[in-house]
């Protein structure tokens, strides 16, 4: 047990594991690298698409709308919702995954119930905003919005956008799916009987490499 | 059995369980959300006031330090990954160093693109050239 902290050990001498990680852990972490360079694409092609355009749709004035809130001009409040919902689910997640560290499977079953309401509290929010631009006239290939020196836009807004919430939205709705099956696992001792809550921890790193695609979404699409 | 197969390392958090991970934790919590309130009062900003092109890009840079910034936190703390050994960490991250070479070249093509459109009308000048020329030319042809 102690040969973890030790600073001299050789990983690379053979015999034992460079990384130190089971197996399925660093391949999640792989896995997660991959998906980076995937949405890592997406954001820089929007980027890219942006950057050629003379103008380009204001943030602040397509996105400016809460539920129930009529036709109150709100930028940038509904999507702060949305990024606590996340931040908040993260939160929760990581507790589960130290809870996981003792063993304590009635605090990984509270605080992973808890990660999935916050993920189906996220998917309601996106849902309720793309029924809202579905309504106002965007959708792939359609954008009604005006750029922001009022000349009128391209697509390019409108597909961008639609493709990357959506690719994020279905990561999301993907995490909350196996959210769900490993808790009724660990309420089922599953992982109590194995020794280990490795698996909560695998789907923490997936959960938490989803709210960090939404710190970048956010920036990209709300803020700048 | 397998807890000895795996080892402390794995199963348990670096640090001896019952330390202050958890303070750890609910510390992250409050910079992430620091941050992202900075980065609102910035967003908010940049919507009321109408500063210069060079201002505004500033506030810009800085709310995507801010978010960098944001992604550390989540990355080393909420994911663990900084409490993982060298190896696992570099081989991570060195490949996402890619992204350096990434976002300069496209950004910069894409900057070339508009400049380009820009500085360049075809249709215009082709019309021109023929209007010039097109009299020579059935000159030359006869």
């Amino acid at each position: 047990m102690a040969q973890a902290a030790a600073v001299n050990t050789k990983w690379w001498s053979g015999g034992k594991s460079p990384f130190n990680v089971e197996y399925g852990k660093l391949m999640m972490w792989y896995f997660l690298m991959s998906d980076a360079f995937t949405f890592g694409a997406f954001l820089i092609s929007y980027g890219t698409v942006r950057m050629s355009s003379i103008s380009w749709p204001d943030p602040n004035k397509v996105f400016n709308s809460f539920p129930l809130a009529g036709h109150a001009n709100l930028p940038l409040v509904f999507v702060s919702l949305m990024t606590f919902i996340l931040i908040v689910s993260s939160v929760t997640m990581v507790l589960a995954v130290h809870e996981g560290h003792h063993g304590n499977r009635k605090g990984v079953v509270k605080w992973m119930i808890w990660t999935i309401i916050g993920g189906f509290a996220f998917l309601g929010c996106q849902a309720w905003e793309w029924h809202h631009l579905h309504d106002q006239g965007a959708w792939w290939g359609r954008n009604p919005f005006a750029n922001a020196d009022g000349t009128v836009a391209g697509s390019n807004f409108a597909n961008f956008f639609f493709t990357i919430t959506g690719f994020h939205g279905f990561h999301v709705f993907s995490g909350v799916v196996i959210n769900i099956i490993v808790t009724i696992m660990a309420w089922r001792g599953v992982f109590e009987r194995r020794g280990h809550y490795l698996m909560i921890e695998k789907i923490g790193l997936y959960w938490h490499f989803v709210d960090l695609v939404w710190v970048f979404v956010f920036l990209f699409f709300y803020l700048v | 059995m397998e807890h000895q197969t795996f080892g402390g390392e794995v199963t348990m958090p670096h640090e001896a369980p019952g330390d202050d991970s958890k303070k750890r934790i609910w510390r992250t919590t409050w910079i992430l959300s620091g941050i992202t309130i900075l980065e609102l009062g910035i967003g908010y900003l940049l919507y009321l006031t109408n500063f210069s092109e060079g201002l505004d890009l500033a506030f810009k840079g800085a709310v995507i330090i801010l978010s960098l910034a944001k992604a550390f936190y989540i990355v080393s703390i909420f994911m663990h990954l900084g409490d993982e050994i060298r190896n696992l960490i570099m081989t991570i991250v060195v490949p996402l160093v890619l992204f350096v070479w990434f976002i300069i070249a496209f950004l910069a093509d894409g900057v070339s693109w508009k400049n380009l459109r820009n500085e360049y009308n075809p249709k215009e000048q082709i019309k021109q050239e023929q209007e010039h020329t097109a009299p020579a030319k059935e000159g030359g042809l006869k």
